[in-house]
């Protein structure tokens, strides 16, 4: 078995993403994700691969779009305000159907909030990082494990729909250290074989009929935008059946059923934990994918013997915690525990919240 | 018969460029190409396609594209041209794209010497809006975002490109020039020559400004441009080789 | 079994090595699960720093929690802003070279460690982590202080191979004075 390393959460996806294959990175310096360009800079050298530091979050941004259209597995990460700057090439990546991986160290907000982690951008990653309507896989790991394995995987699904890959993490999963087992490094003949597969990288027509175009709808004279939305409508609609990954622990016999995601999720695990060794039914419904939701996890459950659900996240107002509305569709009572301003949610504010819920035992 | 003259292969066959009559774009696209040709280049070239009338290209370029958000054009091709190097790569922007919403962009890709060459289009205007004041709009000119005339005490001056540039120590080759007449479209086809050929030789960021026209927006006709250009614009945006490292 | 531990001074008094130090032995020589967590000041020189580990047979729940089985404390403000963080039970480590308010509490245990003297007559002023490390070690068990050690040869040993002597020393001054304050 591979040997267990202890990293920082910012180097480990780093490392994870060299390994799947990221040779090209921009970033631009905002706290606290500043070890990821750092280590990508330090790294890129040894894999012959190419580190720029932007001259903003809006080029940075703007290079992996190149860098992928050139046929690369290529990323950018940021924090927040700067996500909302890279919104933009965002956008146009995913309106030209573009794969790269994107990574979120949330802090706080609005604005400029704080450098403490948050929960603040689900809504914006999941809903609209950007203007026009896209849709993009969300994944949103809770320990470093978990974060080393979605980047790996996260460069195959973006390859896999030609599409923008997110992944939603915090100011506290990058800065923690954990133990982790990394992933094989993809060899240089494969990642020719992934390249050649780039029929429209737009290198040069090198002998074939047509030019290749990268653009958005609405450009590309062959096709209309039309065509293009529902194309793309139908790619997210697969999602659906396709790409949705939960987390159950214990839902069974639970009369109580607390849902978290990323950092938040592993705190309500153990809640789950202490609460069970008090005798409380409970149970955990924690989405991995966070776009698309996991509404079939909350349609599976049983509500005839359901008190209630606890929704937790690190955003106020709630965010994650409206999609859980949205699905138990009023089945059953959603309350929430809700932090921010930097505050990790406390454990045993969870458990209190959730006693107070689940009422007598 | 002797075959003295085509299209340059770079060009759609058939195409009808969407540029207005008159407009000086069809004549750079036709240089761009030609040159492209001459090196051998075109089954090889990206090129990278800014917001405005610059995109209208689209349709009359027969070349692997990639159309840029408006201002990203010199991201854009850094990162493609680290990527694939081999790729000859040029973006095609004009002053609102390169010089306003773009100006960052440009000149920290300029500043980083990245080996690719900038074909910037100057017609003083944003033509594809309709004619609002740019960044190298002329003092007193009025546009429609300056009804009154550009007045430098509000707007400020009309900024030089191939100037500011000179005053970074990385870019390998900058020159204006224009295609008002004859014998400087023969020299602006030099100058775009010489921008591949320093790509080419890998000596870094090259940049090729063209002072140039625009009859709609400037409510001349296509002949009275050209003599616009010669007599007016030409003495504030003087023509030459800046750098040629 | 999850033990959590709080470790609290200023910048440069070594608070991370000593959260790391046990992070490392703990991944690299156990088979427990473990977090660490840094949280620093806004300062780039001289703030406040103090960082979390939980150490753990199972994963690891919650990184960063309210209250925790040890807490280590190298400076008078730390003391300030953690004193009430210490589990009933728990223990609480003090530099009491420097750190003069002790809480009054009886339902710890508290460890006063003469750190910043131990690590002064030891010939190196920097050694002073490692002395409250080795107390840690000695009153918790909570990792074997031989692996412990032997990280730190590892670990700090890297760069400074000169500096294994006076570490050891400095670790088994700490840990002499943690088992002694053992609690029977």
């Amino acid at each position: 078995m591979a040997e267990k390393i202890f990293m920082k959460g910012c180097e480990a996806v780093s490392e994870s993403a060299i390994r799947a294959g990221c040779r090209f990175f921009a970033g631009y310096p905002i706290t606290p994700q500043n070890e990821v360009p750092e280590y990508f800079a330090r790294r890129m050298p040894s894999v012959k691969g190419v580190f720029i530091q932007g001259e903003s979050e809006v080029a940075s941004a703007n290079m992996v779009y190149g860098a992928a259209a050139s046929g690369v597995r290529c990323m950018t990460s940021s924090s927040s305000c700067g996500i909302s700057l890279k919104s933009e090439a965002i956008s146009f990546m995913a309106g030209a159907r573009l794969p790269v991986v994107l990574a979120n160290f949330q802090r706080g907000g609005p604005g400029i909030g704080t450098i403490q982690p948050a929960q603040q951008d689900y809504n914006q990653a999941t809903k609209a990082s950007g203007n026009g309507g896209f849709r993009m896989l969300v994944l949103s790991p809770s320990d470093l494990q978990e974060a080393v394995d979605m980047t790996y995987r996260a460069f195959d699904l973006a390859d896999k729909y030609q599409n923008p890959v997110m992944l939603l993490l915090d100011g506290f999963t990058g800065a923690m250290m954990e133990p982790v087992i990394l992933p094989e490094a993809k060899t240089d003949e494969e990642l020719d074989a992934i390249r050649a597969t780039k029929t429209y990288a737009t290198t040069g027509k090198k002998g074939g009929k047509q030019h290749k175009v990268i653009c958005g709808p609405g450009l590309d004279t062959r096709v209309s935008q039309e065509e293009m939305n529902r194309r793309d409508a139908k790619m997210y609609e697969g999602w659906e059946t396709d790409e949705i990954d939960y987390e159950e622990f214990l839902i069974d016999d639970a009369e109580l059923i607390l849902t978290a995601y990323g950092i938040t999720g592993r705190i309500a695990k153990s809640a789950v934990k202490l609460l069970r060794a008090e005798g409380y039914k409970v149970g955990l419904i924690r989405p991995r994918t966070i776009y698309p939701f996991s509404k079939v996890a909350f349609d599976n459950l049983d509500y005839g013997k359901i008190r209630g659900i606890l929704s937790a996240e690190m955003a106020i107002p709630e965010q994650f915690s409206t999609d859980v509305k949205t699905a138990v569709c009023g089945r059953t009572k959603v309350e929430t525990a809700l932090s921010s301003g930097g505050n990790i949610l406390d454990r045993g504010y969870i458990i209190e919240q959730a006693k107070k819920l689940y009422g007598d035992k | 018969m002797e075959k003295i003259y085509s299209r340059a292969s770079g060009i759609f066959e058939g195409a009808v460029s969407g540029f207005c009559p008159g407009c000086m774009h069809s004549t750079i696209c036709k240089i761009v190409t030609q040159v492209i040709d001459e090196l051998n280049m075109t089954d090889h070239t990206c090129f990278i396609q800014g917001v405005g009338c610059c995109g209208l290209s689209i349709t009359y370029l027969d070349m692997d594209t990639i159309s840029a958000p408006h201002g990203r054009a010199c991201a854009i091709a850094s990162a493609f041209k680290r990527c694939a190097p081999e790729t000859l790569v040029f973006t095609y922007q004009g002053d609102g794209d390169l010089a306003s919403i773009g100006l960052a962009e440009t000149i920290s890709a300029a500043n980083r010497g990245e080996n690719f060459t900038v074909i910037f289009v100057n017609n003083g205007t944003y033509g594809m809006t309709g004619g609002q004041m740019a960044p190298t709009t002329l003092v007193g000119t009025k546009t429609t975002t300056s009804p009154y005339g550009r007045d430098p005490g509000e707007h400020g001056y009309p900024i030089h490109m191939c100037e500011l540039l000179s005053q970074l120590s990385a870019p390998a080759y900058i020159a204006r020039v224009t295609c008002a007449d004859v014998p400087n479209v023969r020299k602006a086809k030099a100058a775009v020559k010489k921008a591949f050929e320093y790509q080419l030789a890998g000596k870094g960021f090259s940049f090729v400004e063209f002072v140039t026209n625009c009859p709609t927006n400037w409510g001349m006709s296509p002949l009275e441009t050209l003599d616009y250009v010669r007599d007016t614009v030409l003495n504030e945006f003087p023509l030459g080789e800046f750098r040629a490292k | 079994m999850e033990k959590s531990i709080i470790v609290a001074g200023f910048g440069g008094q070594g608070v991370m090595v000593i959260g790391q130090l046990f992070s490392y032995t703990a991944c690299e020589t156990t088979d427990k699960y473990v977090t660490f967590f840094p949280s620093y000041g806004a300062e780039q020189r001289g703030g406040t720093a103090n960082c979390y580990v939980v150490i753990s047979d199972e994963p690891v729940g919650a990184p960063k929690v309210e209250k925790v089985d040890y807490l280590v404390v190298l400076n008078e403000p730390s003391m300030q802003r953690f004193k009430d963080a210490v589990l009933p039970g728990g223990t609480l480590f003090i530099n009491s070279t420097i750190v003069k308010n002790v809480p009054d509490r009886d339902d710890i245990n508290i460890v006063h460690v003469d750190a910043g003297n131990i690590a002064q007559e030891l010939g190196n002023p920097k050694c002073m982590n490692l002395v409250m490390a080795g107390a840690v070690i000695g009153e918790s068990e909570i990792l074997p202080a031989d692996n412990v050690l032997q990280t730190a040869f590892k670990k700090l040993g890297a760069k400074r191979p000169e500096m294994n002597p006076i570490n050891e020393k400095a670790f088994n001054r700490g840990l002499a004075i943690g088992k002694a304050a053992k609690k029977q």
